[in-house]
């Protein structure tokens, strides 16, 4: 139950530092993006602090055994840069500089009850849940493939 | 003045990120965290609802305490069509899943930790952004 509390009391902190650090005002997203024109850093102060401080804290806590609420730490440990990380990731670049918003801020916005966070957000789910149909059609394409194969070989 | 709450948003953040990873042991990465809801695995739910709804908190508080920081204005939104922020929600949504990240896992979480992939991914969509925003601005005729 601790580890539930604790989610939500980050998620909190999370939130905190975004409305504090003005990510939640996309003016300030698109003025960092907008660099031929009147440019806002504070994007750049908010991802400096925000990697500064994780960066020394992540060395000291993954000296632990492992987190205090849960059994292991889940770390990603692929190193590899393919074709989907980048693929997605120029994607998602332009709808941020489309919309103004990533995820974590819109989220945080929707305390406002604005259409266009609820907009934008409803769009978001939907395009997580077209990117699961369109995993699943590829494991399936790929199913098919190798069936086909061994049907051959035999 | 501006500089040192943005510096101190991003103390914040990187705070936060690194509580998540003691108390849960997970990165705090949003679009993953929202992933997970979508494709629910036994266990994976509860903390990621919570974890969402703590951002939905802090977001009221500060609707509460300090609404300057809260886009509650049609200016806000920098006279963005209905059209171009669901392509946007689109995008982002799709673009996170397939790019496994976003501005916290890759951005922060990542380069917290000199991750090559999230080095590569933030590079990528920082790219797009400040592309994406010169089009529209040319299209559009100004900024946000």
């Amino acid at each position: 139950m601790r580890h539930l509390f604790t989610a939500w009391l980050v998620g909190l902190l999370f939130g905190a530092g975004l409305a504090l650090g003005g990510m939640t005002l996309p003016a300030k997203i698109v003025g960092f993006l907008d660099v031929t024109g009147a440019w806002d850093p504070s994007l750049l102060f908010v991802m400096g602090g925000a990697v500064g401080a994780y960066a020394l804290l992540y060395r000291l806590i993954t000296r632990r055994e492992g987190p205090l609420f849960d059994a292991k730490f889940q770390v990603p440990t692929s190193r590899r840069v393919d074709r989907r990380l980048v693929a997605g990731s120029l994607l998602f670049g332009v709808g941020w500089g489309l919309g103004g918003f990533c995820p974590g801020p819109a989220l945080t916005s929707l305390a406002t009850g604005a259409t266009e966070v609820v907009t934008f957000v409803a769009a978001m789910l939907g395009g997580m849940l077209l990117f699961r149909v369109y995993e699943s059609a590829l494991a399936r394409r790929r199913e098919n493939a190798l069936h086909a194969w061994e049907v051959k070989q035999s | 003045m501006d500089w040192m709450l943005s510096l101190a948003g991003g103390v914040l953040i990187g705070a936060a990120s690194a509580l998540l990873l003691l108390f849960n042991g997970r990165i705090a990465g949003i679009s993953g965290i929202v992933g997970g809801v979508l494709a629910p695995a036994r266990g994976e739910v509860a903390w990621r609802a919570l974890f969402i709804a703590g951002l939905v908190s802090a977001g009221g508080l500060f609707l509460l305490f300090a609404p300057e920081a809260m886009p509650t204005r049609a200016e806000d939104f920098g006279g963005r069509s209905f059209a171009m922020l669901v392509a946007a929600g689109l995008a982002v949504g799709f673009g996170t899943r397939l790019g496994s990240g976003c501005t916290s896992g890759h951005g922060v979480c990542g380069i917290g930790r000199l991750s090559p992939r999230s080095l590569a991914a933030t590079g990528a969509f920082m790219l797009t952004g400040l592309v994406t925003v010169l089009v529209v601005k040319l299209v559009m005729g100004g900024a946000a």
